[in-house]
């Protein structure tokens, strides 16, 4: 990740946005085999399967518990196992993780006071980005054409009308002006 | 409108990221922080790698300040810091209590007989079953437990004179006077 010094603000701006965004909403490859575990039913197999991509292997963090091969991961892989099968909730299992584990061990980080700048940051940049925009477009529109007025026509048909003599003169009017 | 500082604001932005950069670069990612600091240590109840006809529970970590350590045969880091908990282990402001984290008892056993037992007690934890409940995510690790039994820090890696200096010992002392 490189974002280059001379690039203007609202480039840098976009390209922030677009990077924090594509970390917020990149998606997790899962690939482990279930075999070892015994399910009742696909649909609790699709659950267990589900939860453990949801979960960061602490060990190597950059893997889900789905697709770790740690020795920790297949811990935790068995202990949300034993407590689904315990008929624990989705929502049980994953508090007490994150009650040992800390919010790091959830792949999508939850919504409160200290992640608000993770969640909203890239819509805040966005929103930077528009008004340095609209500003740019705005301030080109602020010097307006100058209305014509009559002294300026009086001096438009003098300076026409004039012979090729008088040219030279007024010209030099005109620098003056 | 004045458009001499204007050309600055790229600049001030792009100084504002490295210095972003340089701070997370500098922070180690591996080191979690545990949201078990401030809260009560977990019940459990392990047998004892030295003696497995006793039990050591969370109730004897109340009463005294103690160093939970976490370590097992199979981490070199352990054996690196294991100096540094055979000096500590002369202290009598607090206990030294391991735990030995998916370990097999014989091993853990033979490398005490090589280098020295710092601990007071050992639960024996092969099964990562009271690992979990402390979120032990490697070895080693160590917590400081005052003597309420609440976890007050948790160090993760060695052990070695520089953490002992900068955080445990001034931890320790506060504690102590605590009461």
């Amino acid at each position: 990740m490189m974002t280059r010094p001379t690039l203007p603000l609202l480039p840098t701006a976009l390209l922030l946005a677009s990077l924090l965004s594509g970390l917020l909403f990149g998606g997790v490859a899962a690939a482990y085999t279930l075999e070892e575990f015994e399910f009742d039913s696909p649909a609790q197999q699709e659950q267990f399967r589900e939860l453990i991509g949801k979960l960061r292997c602490l060990v190597c963090q950059n893997e889900s518990l789905a697709g770790s091969q740690a020795e920790l991961a297949q811990d935790l892989r068995n202990e949300v196992y034993e407590m689904m099968r315990a008929g624990q909730s989705e929502d049980a299992i994953l508090d007490f993780l994150v009650a040992r584990y800390g919010d790091f061990v959830l792949y999508d980080p939850p919504l409160k006071p200290s992640t608000y700048l993770l969640w909203f940051g890239p819509f805040v940049l966005i929103g930077i980005g528009a008004v340095v925009v609209i500003r740019t477009l705005l301030s080109k529109k602020t010097t307006p054409d100058q209305p014509v007025t009559e002294a300026d026509r009086a001096r438009i048909d003098e300076l026409l009308n004039a012979d090729q003599t008088a040219d030279q003169t007024a010209d030099r009017t005109a620098d003056r002006d | 409108m004045a458009k001499s500082w204007r050309f600055l604001i790229p600049l001030i932005i792009f100084g504002a990221l490295v210095i972003l950069l340089v701070i997370g670069l500098g922070k180690d990612p591996r080191k979690v922080p545990s949201p078990l600091i401030g809260k009560p240590i977990p019940e459990f109840s392990l047998p004892e790698l030295t003696d497995t006809g006793r039990t050591l529970v969370d109730d004897d970590l109340r009463g005294q300040i103690s160093l939970v350590n976490v370590w097992a045969s199979w981490c070199s880091s352990c054996r690196q810091e294991h100096q540094a908990l055979m000096v500590l282990s002369e202290n009598p402001d607090f206990q030294i209590v391991g735990l030995n984290w998916k370990d097999d008892a014989q091993d853990a056993l033979s490398v005490l007989r090589m280098t020295g037992n710092p601990y007071d007690r050992i639960g024996y934890d092969p099964d990562n079953d009271v690992g979990i409940e402390w979120g032990v995510y490697g070895a080693p690790e160590t917590f400081v437990v005052d003597q309420q039994g609440i976890i007050r820090y948790k160090h993760i890696g060695p052990v070695d004179r520089k953490v002992w200096e900068e955080t445990l010992q001034p931890l320790i002392a506060q504690l102590k006077a605590e009461g």
